[in-house]
Protein backbone atom coordinates (compact mmCIF):
# COMPACT_ATOMS: atom_id res chain seq x y z
CA UNK A 1 0.00 0.00 0.00
CA UNK A 2 2.54 2.29 1.28
CA UNK A 3 4.66 1.62 -1.93
CA UNK A 4 1.83 2.06 -4.82
CA UNK A 5 1.42 5.46 -2.89
CA UNK A 6 4.60 6.12 -3.46
CA UNK A 7 5.58 5.27 -6.65
CA UNK A 8 2.10 7.58 -7.73
CA UNK A 9 4.35 10.35 -6.31
CA UNK A 10 7.27 9.45 -7.90
CA UNK A 11 5.10 9.08 -11.50
CA UNK A 12 3.60 12.51 -10.65
CA UNK A 13 7.12 13.84 -10.12
CA UNK A 14 8.34 12.65 -13.59
CA UNK A 15 8.42 14.93 -16.68
CA UNK A 16 6.00 12.19 -18.12
CA UNK A 17 3.53 12.05 -15.30
CA UNK A 18 3.16 15.35 -15.63
CA UNK A 19 2.57 15.81 -19.21
CA UNK A 20 -0.01 13.34 -18.32
CA UNK A 21 -2.09 14.98 -15.63
CA UNK A 22 -1.51 17.64 -17.77
CA UNK A 23 -3.05 16.03 -20.46
CA UNK A 24 -5.98 14.79 -18.50
CA UNK A 25 -7.10 17.14 -16.65
CA UNK A 26 -7.04 19.72 -20.64
CA UNK A 27 -9.13 16.51 -21.61
CA UNK A 28 -11.91 17.33 -19.06
CA UNK A 29 -11.48 20.71 -19.70
CA UNK A 30 -12.20 20.16 -23.62
CA UNK A 31 -14.93 17.78 -22.64
CA UNK A 32 -16.73 20.37 -20.53
CA UNK A 33 -16.21 23.16 -23.29
CA UNK A 34 -18.28 20.96 -25.79
CA UNK A 35 -20.97 20.82 -23.12
CA UNK A 36 -20.96 24.21 -22.37
CA UNK A 37 -20.95 25.41 -25.85
CA UNK A 38 -23.95 22.99 -26.64
CA UNK A 39 -26.02 24.29 -24.00
CA UNK A 40 -25.10 28.14 -24.36
CA UNK A 41 -26.08 27.94 -28.24
CA UNK A 42 -30.07 27.49 -26.76
CA UNK A 43 -29.55 31.02 -26.35
CA UNK A 44 -30.76 31.07 -30.13
CA UNK A 45 -34.03 28.91 -29.84
CA UNK A 46 -35.58 31.98 -27.37
CA UNK A 47 -36.00 33.35 -23.59
CA UNK A 48 -38.05 30.13 -22.69
CA UNK A 49 -35.71 27.32 -23.61
CA UNK A 50 -32.76 28.83 -22.59
CA UNK A 51 -34.34 29.60 -19.36
CA UNK A 52 -35.30 26.17 -18.67
CA UNK A 53 -32.21 24.90 -19.54
CA UNK A 54 -30.79 27.21 -16.87
CA UNK A 55 -33.48 26.16 -14.50
CA UNK A 56 -32.55 22.55 -15.26
CA UNK A 57 -28.86 22.60 -14.62
CA UNK A 58 -29.33 24.23 -11.29
CA UNK A 59 -32.32 21.52 -9.77
CA UNK A 60 -30.19 18.81 -11.07
CA UNK A 61 -29.93 16.09 -8.53
CA UNK A 62 -31.83 18.59 -6.02
CA UNK A 63 -29.30 21.42 -6.59
CA UNK A 64 -26.26 19.22 -6.36
CA UNK A 65 -25.47 19.03 -9.74
CA UNK A 66 -23.97 21.66 -10.33
CA UNK A 67 -21.60 21.97 -7.33
CA UNK A 68 -20.61 18.32 -8.00
CA UNK A 69 -19.20 19.65 -11.42
CA UNK A 70 -17.93 23.27 -10.37
CA UNK A 71 -16.21 21.57 -7.68
CA UNK A 72 -14.92 19.17 -10.83
CA UNK A 73 -14.15 21.68 -13.34
CA UNK A 74 -12.01 23.81 -10.35
CA UNK A 75 -10.27 20.85 -9.50
CA UNK A 76 -8.98 20.07 -13.18
CA UNK A 77 -8.51 23.70 -14.27
CA UNK A 78 -6.28 24.67 -10.90
CA UNK A 79 -4.35 21.39 -11.28
CA UNK A 80 -3.76 22.26 -15.09
CA UNK A 81 -2.77 25.57 -14.18
CA UNK A 82 0.01 24.36 -11.47
CA UNK A 83 0.91 21.41 -13.36
CA UNK A 84 1.56 23.51 -16.70
CA UNK A 85 3.25 26.47 -15.10
CA UNK A 86 5.36 24.36 -13.22
CA UNK A 87 6.46 22.67 -16.34
CA UNK A 88 7.51 25.83 -18.29
CA UNK A 89 9.18 27.07 -15.48
CA UNK A 90 11.41 24.04 -15.95
CA UNK A 91 11.61 24.34 -19.42
CA UNK A 92 12.62 27.90 -19.39
CA UNK A 93 15.32 26.63 -17.39
CA UNK A 94 16.81 23.85 -19.23
CA UNK A 95 17.23 25.72 -22.22
CA UNK A 96 20.04 28.01 -23.17
CA UNK A 97 19.14 31.12 -25.69
CA UNK A 98 20.50 31.11 -28.78
CA UNK A 99 22.36 34.65 -30.68
CA UNK A 100 20.25 33.35 -33.70
CA UNK A 101 17.04 31.66 -32.99
CA UNK A 102 15.32 29.52 -35.38
CA UNK A 103 12.09 27.61 -35.46
CA UNK A 104 11.69 24.65 -37.85
CA UNK A 105 8.09 23.67 -37.59
CA UNK A 106 6.64 24.20 -34.43
CA UNK A 107 3.46 26.23 -35.05
CA UNK A 108 2.63 29.47 -33.16
CA UNK A 109 0.17 28.28 -31.21
CA UNK A 110 2.25 25.69 -29.31
CA UNK A 111 4.50 28.37 -28.85
CA UNK A 112 2.49 30.53 -27.02
CA UNK A 113 0.42 27.82 -24.35
CA UNK A 114 1.32 29.57 -21.14
CA UNK A 115 0.30 33.25 -22.80
CA UNK A 116 -3.05 31.58 -23.99
CA UNK A 117 -3.95 29.75 -20.88
CA UNK A 118 -3.01 32.62 -18.91
CA UNK A 119 -5.77 34.55 -21.14
CA UNK A 120 -7.98 32.01 -20.38
CA UNK A 121 -7.43 32.12 -17.42
CA UNK A 122 -7.94 35.89 -17.35
CA UNK A 123 -10.86 35.43 -19.10
CA UNK A 124 -12.81 32.64 -16.65
CA UNK A 125 -12.43 34.94 -13.58
CA UNK A 126 -13.84 37.96 -15.22
CA UNK A 127 -16.69 35.35 -16.68
CA UNK A 128 -17.66 34.02 -13.66
CA UNK A 129 -17.80 37.37 -11.94
CA UNK A 130 -20.01 38.45 -14.49
CA UNK A 131 -22.26 35.52 -15.12
CA UNK A 132 -22.42 33.40 -12.14
CA UNK A 133 -21.29 35.54 -9.12
CA UNK A 134 -23.14 39.12 -10.99
CA UNK A 135 -20.81 40.82 -9.22
CA UNK A 136 -23.08 43.76 -11.56
CA UNK A 137 -27.02 44.30 -9.16
CA UNK A 138 -28.79 45.42 -12.29
CA UNK A 139 -27.66 42.03 -14.03
CA UNK A 140 -28.04 39.73 -10.79
CA UNK A 141 -31.61 41.15 -10.72
CA UNK A 142 -31.82 40.59 -14.06
CA UNK A 143 -30.62 37.15 -13.91
CA UNK A 144 -32.70 36.31 -11.39
CA UNK A 145 -35.77 36.45 -13.50
CA UNK A 146 -34.03 35.63 -16.85
CA UNK A 147 -30.51 34.44 -17.33
CA UNK A 148 -31.88 34.99 -21.25
CA UNK A 149 -32.46 38.18 -20.66
CA UNK A 150 -28.95 38.38 -18.49
CA UNK A 151 -26.56 37.39 -21.49
CA UNK A 152 -28.53 39.83 -23.85
CA UNK A 153 -27.79 42.38 -21.51
CA UNK A 154 -24.51 41.39 -20.38
CA UNK A 155 -23.06 41.74 -24.34
CA UNK A 156 -24.83 45.15 -25.12
CA UNK A 157 -21.38 46.57 -23.76
CA UNK A 158 -18.77 46.49 -26.46
CA UNK A 159 -15.90 45.89 -24.36
CA UNK A 160 -17.18 43.09 -22.54
CA UNK A 161 -17.95 42.06 -26.31
CA UNK A 162 -14.52 42.49 -26.90
CA UNK A 163 -12.63 40.87 -24.67
CA UNK A 164 -14.76 37.77 -25.01
CA UNK A 165 -13.73 37.43 -28.15
CA UNK A 166 -10.49 38.48 -27.66
CA UNK A 167 -10.24 35.64 -25.09
CA UNK A 168 -11.85 32.60 -27.18
CA UNK A 169 -9.43 33.48 -30.15
CA UNK A 170 -6.69 32.54 -27.76
CA UNK A 171 -8.74 29.61 -26.16
CA UNK A 172 -8.77 28.16 -30.29
CA UNK A 173 -5.20 28.55 -30.58
CA UNK A 174 -4.65 26.49 -27.27
CA UNK A 175 -7.06 24.29 -28.42
CA UNK A 176 -5.55 23.77 -31.53
CA UNK A 177 -2.18 22.83 -30.44
CA UNK A 178 -3.82 21.10 -27.19
CA UNK A 179 -6.46 18.82 -28.56
CA UNK A 180 -3.93 17.00 -30.81
CA UNK A 181 -1.05 17.28 -27.80
CA UNK A 182 -3.30 14.98 -25.97
CA UNK A 183 -2.85 12.15 -27.84
CA UNK A 184 0.68 12.07 -28.26
CA UNK A 185 1.00 12.21 -24.40
CA UNK A 186 -1.49 9.60 -24.52
CA UNK A 187 0.46 7.58 -26.42
CA UNK A 188 -2.17 7.15 -28.88
CA UNK A 189 -0.52 9.07 -31.74
CA UNK A 190 0.97 7.08 -34.78
CA UNK A 191 2.80 8.32 -38.11
CA UNK A 192 -0.35 7.34 -39.73
CA UNK A 193 -2.99 8.99 -37.29
CA UNK A 194 -0.74 11.86 -37.05
CA UNK A 195 -2.81 13.82 -40.32
CA UNK A 196 -6.32 12.85 -38.56
CA UNK A 197 -5.60 14.05 -35.05
CA UNK A 198 -4.23 16.98 -36.40
CA UNK A 199 -7.61 17.69 -38.62
CA UNK A 200 -9.63 16.59 -35.24
CA UNK A 201 -7.67 19.19 -33.29
CA UNK A 202 -7.77 22.06 -35.86
CA UNK A 203 -11.77 21.05 -36.27
CA UNK A 204 -12.70 20.89 -32.72
CA UNK A 205 -10.95 24.45 -32.01
CA UNK A 206 -12.70 26.15 -35.35
CA UNK A 207 -16.18 25.05 -34.26
CA UNK A 208 -15.79 26.02 -30.48
CA UNK A 209 -14.23 28.94 -31.36
CA UNK A 210 -17.11 30.16 -34.17
CA UNK A 211 -20.09 28.40 -31.76
CA UNK A 212 -18.75 30.57 -28.55
CA UNK A 213 -17.99 34.28 -30.86
CA UNK A 214 -21.15 33.66 -32.51
CA UNK A 215 -23.50 34.38 -29.41
CA UNK A 216 -22.08 37.78 -27.98
CA UNK A 217 -21.72 39.08 -32.07
CA UNK A 218 -25.30 37.91 -32.51
CA UNK A 219 -26.01 40.16 -29.87
CA UNK A 220 -23.47 43.01 -30.32
CA UNK A 221 -23.50 43.26 -33.92
CA UNK A 222 -26.77 42.26 -35.11
CA UNK A 223 -28.94 43.03 -32.04
CA UNK A 224 -29.93 39.55 -31.39
CA UNK A 225 -32.25 39.36 -28.63
CA UNK A 226 -33.50 43.29 -29.33
CA UNK B 1 35.08 24.58 -59.48
CA UNK B 2 33.57 27.56 -58.12
CA UNK B 3 34.72 29.04 -54.69
CA UNK B 4 32.59 30.80 -51.98
CA UNK B 5 33.19 33.80 -49.94
CA UNK B 6 31.48 33.87 -46.58
CA UNK B 7 30.89 35.49 -42.98
CA UNK B 8 30.83 33.49 -40.25
CA UNK B 9 29.64 34.87 -36.88
CA UNK B 10 31.22 31.98 -34.28
CA UNK B 11 30.60 31.44 -30.69
CA UNK B 12 33.52 31.40 -29.15
CA UNK B 13 33.75 30.35 -25.30
CA UNK B 14 37.33 29.72 -23.51
CA UNK B 15 36.19 27.46 -21.00
CA UNK B 16 32.95 26.35 -19.61
CA UNK B 17 32.63 29.33 -16.80
CA UNK B 18 33.38 32.02 -19.68
CA UNK B 19 30.49 33.78 -20.81
CA UNK B 20 30.71 33.49 -24.45
CA UNK B 21 30.71 35.81 -27.27
CA UNK B 22 30.51 35.98 -30.92
CA UNK B 23 33.29 36.85 -33.51
CA UNK B 24 33.08 37.09 -36.67
CA UNK B 25 35.89 35.46 -39.44
CA UNK B 26 35.96 35.96 -43.40
CA UNK B 27 35.91 32.44 -44.30
CA UNK B 28 37.54 32.90 -48.09
CA UNK B 29 37.68 30.84 -51.32
CA UNK B 30 35.65 27.89 -49.97
CA UNK B 31 35.14 25.12 -52.49
CA UNK B 32 31.88 24.09 -52.43
CA UNK B 33 32.84 20.19 -52.79
CA UNK B 34 34.09 20.98 -49.04
CA UNK B 35 31.92 19.95 -46.06
CA UNK B 36 31.09 22.47 -43.27
CA UNK B 37 33.82 21.22 -40.68
CA UNK B 38 36.27 21.02 -43.95
CA UNK B 39 35.23 24.63 -44.25
CA UNK B 40 36.35 25.02 -40.73
CA UNK B 41 39.40 23.40 -40.80
CA UNK B 42 40.42 25.78 -43.83
CA UNK B 43 39.44 28.91 -41.67
CA UNK B 44 41.41 27.47 -38.56
CA UNK B 45 44.16 26.49 -40.35
CA UNK B 46 44.56 30.40 -41.25
CA UNK B 47 43.92 31.44 -38.06
CA UNK B 48 46.42 29.12 -36.64
CA UNK B 49 49.08 30.51 -39.10
CA UNK B 50 48.31 34.06 -38.23
CA UNK B 51 48.92 32.69 -34.56
CA UNK B 52 45.07 32.84 -33.04
CA UNK B 53 43.54 30.50 -31.16
CA UNK B 54 41.47 27.86 -33.65
CA UNK B 55 37.93 27.64 -33.46
CA UNK B 56 37.55 24.39 -31.36
CA UNK B 57 34.40 21.46 -32.34
CA UNK B 58 33.51 18.04 -32.20
CA UNK B 59 33.87 15.71 -34.77
CA UNK B 60 34.44 12.32 -35.34
CA UNK B 61 34.00 9.66 -38.23
CA UNK B 62 32.68 13.16 -40.59
CA UNK B 63 30.79 10.40 -42.25
CA UNK B 64 27.75 10.67 -40.97
CA UNK B 65 27.31 7.95 -38.00
CA UNK B 66 29.22 8.84 -35.20
CA UNK B 67 27.02 11.86 -33.79
CA UNK B 68 30.26 13.41 -32.98
CA UNK B 69 29.67 16.93 -35.01
CA UNK B 70 27.78 19.52 -33.39
CA UNK B 71 26.90 22.76 -34.25
CA UNK B 72 23.93 24.98 -34.43
CA UNK B 73 23.72 26.49 -38.07
CA UNK B 74 21.51 29.38 -38.43
CA UNK B 75 19.52 28.78 -35.54
CA UNK B 76 19.15 24.76 -36.51
CA UNK B 77 21.28 21.81 -35.27
CA UNK B 78 23.38 20.57 -38.21
CA UNK B 79 21.64 23.13 -40.66
CA UNK B 80 18.27 22.69 -41.89
CA UNK B 81 18.99 20.49 -44.28
CA UNK B 82 16.52 17.62 -43.46
CA UNK B 83 18.20 14.46 -42.66
CA UNK B 84 22.04 15.39 -42.50
CA UNK B 85 24.91 15.61 -39.86
CA UNK B 86 27.17 18.97 -40.15
CA UNK B 87 29.97 16.67 -41.73
CA UNK B 88 27.95 15.36 -44.45
CA UNK B 89 26.49 19.17 -44.89
CA UNK B 90 28.11 20.48 -48.19
CA UNK B 91 28.97 24.29 -48.66
CA UNK B 92 27.36 24.04 -52.04
CA UNK B 93 23.95 24.56 -50.06
CA UNK B 94 24.83 28.02 -49.43
CA UNK B 95 25.41 31.35 -51.65
CA UNK B 96 28.47 33.39 -52.37
CA UNK B 97 28.32 36.87 -49.26
CA UNK B 98 26.21 34.76 -46.93
CA UNK B 99 26.77 35.09 -43.42
CA UNK B 100 26.65 32.33 -41.31
CA UNK B 101 25.79 31.80 -37.62
CA UNK B 102 27.82 29.07 -35.59
CA UNK B 103 27.09 28.29 -32.49
CA UNK B 104 27.48 25.12 -30.24
CA UNK B 105 24.32 22.74 -29.35
CA UNK B 106 22.59 24.56 -26.70
CA UNK B 107 21.05 23.16 -23.38
CA UNK B 108 21.94 23.20 -19.71
CA UNK B 109 22.46 19.36 -20.02
CA UNK B 110 24.94 20.04 -22.64
CA UNK B 111 27.55 22.52 -20.57
CA UNK B 112 29.82 24.18 -22.98
CA UNK B 113 33.55 22.79 -22.92
CA UNK B 114 35.11 25.43 -25.32
CA UNK B 115 33.73 27.12 -28.42
CA UNK B 116 31.26 24.56 -30.10
CA UNK B 117 32.94 21.78 -28.52
CA UNK B 118 29.87 20.48 -25.70
CA UNK B 119 29.84 18.19 -22.95
CA UNK B 120 27.12 15.23 -23.86
CA UNK B 121 27.80 12.43 -20.86
CA UNK B 122 24.38 13.44 -19.95
CA UNK B 123 23.65 10.88 -22.91
CA UNK B 124 26.17 8.36 -21.69
CA UNK B 125 24.38 8.44 -18.38
CA UNK B 126 21.00 7.76 -19.44
CA UNK B 127 22.21 4.70 -21.54
CA UNK B 128 24.08 3.65 -18.73
CA UNK B 129 20.81 3.69 -16.47
CA UNK B 130 19.06 1.31 -18.99
CA UNK B 131 19.58 1.30 -22.69
CA UNK B 132 21.02 -2.44 -22.62
CA UNK B 133 20.21 -6.22 -22.23
CA UNK B 134 21.66 -7.97 -20.23
CA UNK B 135 23.13 -11.06 -21.56
CA UNK B 136 26.05 -13.46 -21.32
CA UNK B 137 29.20 -12.72 -23.45
CA UNK B 138 30.65 -16.00 -25.94
CA UNK B 139 30.11 -16.31 -29.13
CA UNK B 140 26.98 -14.46 -30.99
CA UNK B 141 23.71 -16.52 -30.98
CA UNK B 142 22.17 -18.11 -34.71
CA UNK B 143 20.91 -15.09 -36.69
CA UNK B 144 17.50 -17.00 -36.23
CA UNK B 145 17.68 -18.47 -32.70
CA UNK B 146 15.46 -15.78 -31.40
CA UNK B 147 12.21 -14.81 -34.16
CA UNK B 148 11.62 -11.27 -34.36
CA UNK B 149 8.50 -10.20 -36.36
CA UNK B 150 8.88 -7.95 -38.90
CA UNK B 151 7.62 -4.72 -38.02
CA UNK B 152 8.96 -4.96 -34.60
CA UNK B 153 12.65 -5.74 -36.06
CA UNK B 154 11.72 -2.62 -38.66
CA UNK B 155 10.41 -0.51 -36.04
CA UNK B 156 13.48 -1.33 -33.61
CA UNK B 157 15.24 -0.72 -36.31
CA UNK B 158 14.13 2.95 -37.28
CA UNK B 159 14.65 3.69 -33.56
CA UNK B 160 18.34 1.94 -33.71
CA UNK B 161 19.68 4.63 -35.95
CA UNK B 162 19.91 7.01 -33.47
CA UNK B 163 23.74 8.42 -33.49
CA UNK B 164 23.10 9.71 -29.88
CA UNK B 165 23.95 13.76 -31.37
CA UNK B 166 22.09 15.46 -29.47
CA UNK B 167 20.35 17.79 -32.33
CA UNK B 168 17.33 16.74 -30.85
CA UNK B 169 17.86 18.43 -27.46
CA UNK B 170 19.80 21.24 -28.95
CA UNK B 171 16.64 22.42 -31.02
CA UNK B 172 14.32 21.36 -28.72
CA UNK B 173 12.49 25.10 -27.12
CA UNK B 174 12.03 23.31 -23.76
CA UNK B 175 15.33 21.32 -24.60
CA UNK B 176 14.33 17.92 -23.73
CA UNK B 177 15.67 14.74 -24.62
CA UNK B 178 12.27 12.84 -25.28
CA UNK B 179 13.37 11.70 -28.86
CA UNK B 180 16.72 10.42 -28.05
CA UNK B 181 15.09 8.49 -24.64
CA UNK B 182 12.68 7.18 -26.73
CA UNK B 183 14.67 5.76 -29.69
CA UNK B 184 16.79 4.53 -27.24
CA UNK B 185 14.01 2.65 -25.52
CA UNK B 186 11.86 2.18 -28.16
CA UNK B 187 14.84 0.69 -30.14
CA UNK B 188 15.12 -2.27 -26.98
CA UNK B 189 11.53 -2.05 -25.60
CA UNK B 190 10.14 -3.77 -29.26
CA UNK B 191 12.29 -6.47 -29.33
CA UNK B 192 11.83 -10.08 -27.83
CA UNK B 193 15.44 -9.92 -26.26
CA UNK B 194 14.69 -6.43 -24.41
CA UNK B 195 11.38 -8.04 -22.73
CA UNK B 196 13.23 -8.82 -19.33
CA UNK B 197 14.15 -5.75 -18.69
CA UNK B 198 11.51 -3.36 -20.42
CA UNK B 199 9.62 -2.36 -17.46
CA UNK B 200 13.06 -1.61 -15.31
CA UNK B 201 14.60 0.12 -18.35
CA UNK B 202 11.89 2.58 -19.27
CA UNK B 203 11.48 3.71 -15.71
CA UNK B 204 15.27 3.71 -14.79
CA UNK B 205 15.58 6.08 -18.09
CA UNK B 206 13.01 8.43 -17.76
CA UNK B 207 14.28 9.19 -14.22
CA UNK B 208 17.93 9.75 -15.19
CA UNK B 209 16.74 11.95 -17.90
CA UNK B 210 14.80 13.85 -15.84
CA UNK B 211 17.86 14.27 -13.29
CA UNK B 212 19.96 15.25 -15.86
CA UNK B 213 17.83 18.49 -16.28
CA UNK B 214 16.69 18.07 -19.45
CA UNK B 215 12.90 19.92 -19.80
CA UNK B 216 9.69 18.31 -21.17
CA UNK B 217 8.43 17.60 -24.10
CA UNK B 218 5.57 20.10 -25.21
CA UNK B 219 4.85 18.17 -28.43
CA UNK B 220 6.06 20.81 -31.17
CA UNK B 221 8.17 18.17 -33.33
CA UNK B 222 11.15 20.31 -33.88
CA UNK B 223 13.19 17.41 -32.63
CA UNK B 224 11.97 15.37 -35.46
CA UNK B 225 12.52 17.90 -37.69
CA UNK B 226 16.05 18.10 -36.90
CA UNK B 227 17.26 14.84 -36.39
CA UNK B 228 19.92 13.13 -38.62
CA UNK B 229 18.56 9.81 -38.66
CA UNK B 230 15.02 11.08 -38.76
CA UNK B 231 13.46 9.39 -35.94
CA UNK B 232 10.00 9.30 -35.40
CA UNK B 233 7.85 11.33 -33.05
CA UNK B 234 6.30 8.30 -32.71
CA UNK B 235 8.74 6.88 -30.29
CA UNK B 236 7.72 9.52 -27.81
CA UNK B 237 4.02 8.28 -27.73
CA UNK B 238 5.26 4.69 -27.14
CA UNK B 239 7.87 5.71 -24.65
CA UNK B 240 4.96 7.74 -22.69
CA UNK B 241 2.87 4.65 -23.32
CA UNK B 242 5.79 1.96 -22.10
CA UNK B 243 6.50 4.35 -19.01
CA UNK B 244 2.94 4.49 -18.03
CA UNK B 245 2.04 1.16 -17.96
CA UNK B 246 6.12 0.61 -16.21
CA UNK B 247 4.71 2.51 -13.61
CA UNK B 248 1.05 1.16 -13.01
CA UNK B 249 2.76 -2.01 -12.92
CA UNK B 250 5.62 -0.77 -10.28
CA UNK B 251 2.60 0.79 -7.84
CA UNK B 252 0.60 -2.73 -7.83
CA UNK B 253 3.90 -4.76 -7.04
C1 LIG C 1 -10.76 25.87 -20.80
C2 LIG C 1 -9.57 25.87 -20.37
C3 LIG C 1 -8.41 25.03 -20.88
C4 LIG C 1 -8.40 23.95 -21.73
C5 LIG C 1 -9.58 23.29 -22.40
C6 LIG C 1 -7.02 23.55 -21.86
C7 LIG C 1 -6.60 22.47 -22.61
C8 LIG C 1 -5.30 22.08 -22.75
C9 LIG C 1 -4.86 20.88 -23.40
C10 LIG C 1 -5.76 19.86 -24.01
C11 LIG C 1 -3.50 20.84 -23.34
C12 LIG C 1 -2.58 19.80 -23.94
C13 LIG C 1 -2.13 18.79 -22.92
C14 LIG C 1 -1.00 17.94 -23.43
O1 LIG C 1 0.14 18.43 -23.53
O2 LIG C 1 -1.23 16.77 -23.75
C15 LIG C 1 -3.09 22.03 -22.68
C16 LIG C 1 -1.77 22.37 -22.46
C17 LIG C 1 -1.37 23.52 -21.81
N1 LIG C 1 -2.19 24.39 -21.12
FE1 LIG C 1 -4.19 24.38 -21.12
N2 LIG C 1 -6.22 24.38 -21.14
C18 LIG C 1 -7.03 25.30 -20.52
C19 LIG C 1 -6.63 26.30 -19.66
C20 LIG C 1 -5.32 26.64 -19.40
C21 LIG C 1 -4.92 27.68 -18.51
C22 LIG C 1 -5.83 28.59 -17.69
C23 LIG C 1 -3.57 27.73 -18.54
C24 LIG C 1 -2.76 28.72 -17.76
C25 LIG C 1 -1.60 28.57 -17.30
C26 LIG C 1 -3.11 26.69 -19.46
C27 LIG C 1 -1.80 26.44 -19.82
C28 LIG C 1 -1.39 25.40 -20.60
C29 LIG C 1 -0.01 25.17 -21.01
C30 LIG C 1 1.20 26.04 -20.68
C31 LIG C 1 -0.01 23.99 -21.75
C32 LIG C 1 1.19 23.32 -22.40
C33 LIG C 1 1.74 22.30 -21.47
C34 LIG C 1 2.66 21.36 -22.14
O3 LIG C 1 2.53 21.12 -23.34
O4 LIG C 1 3.54 20.83 -21.46
N3 LIG C 1 -4.21 26.04 -19.96
N4 LIG C 1 -4.18 22.76 -22.30
S1 LIG D 1 17.14 11.18 -31.96
FE1 LIG D 1 18.13 12.06 -33.80
S2 LIG D 1 18.71 14.14 -33.16
FE2 LIG D 1 18.33 12.98 -31.27
S3 LIG D 1 20.30 12.14 -30.65
FE3 LIG D 1 19.33 10.55 -31.93
S4 LIG D 1 20.08 10.97 -34.02
FE4 LIG D 1 20.54 12.83 -32.82
S1 LIG E 1 31.48 13.55 -37.43
FE1 LIG E 1 30.51 11.61 -37.10
S2 LIG E 1 28.43 12.10 -37.50
FE2 LIG E 1 29.42 13.94 -38.02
Amino acid sequence: MSSSKCSLCTFIKSSIGRKLVVALTGLALVLFLAGHLSGNLLIFAGAEVFDAYAEFLHSFLHGMGVWVARIGLLACFVIHIWFTVLLTRENKKARTPYVHEATVQASKSSRIMIWSGLTILAFVIFHLLHFTVRIDSDLAALGEASPWEMVIQGFQNPLVTIFYVIAMTLLCSHLSHGVASIFQTLGLRSKKTAGAIKFISCAYAFVIYVGFISIPLSIWLFGFGR
Amino acid sequence: MSLLNLTLKVWRQDNPSDSGRIETYEAKEIPTSASFLEMIDIVNERLIKDGHDPIHFDHDCREGICGMCSMTINGVPHSKERGTTTCQLHMRKFSDGETIYIEPFRAKAFPVIKDLVTDRSSFDRIIGAGGFISVRTGSAPDAHAVPVPKPDADAAFDAAACIGCGACVATCKNASAMLFVSAKASHLNHLPQGQVEKDQRTLSMVRQMDAEGFGNCTNQYECEAVCPKEISVQHIAKLNRDYLAASAREGVS
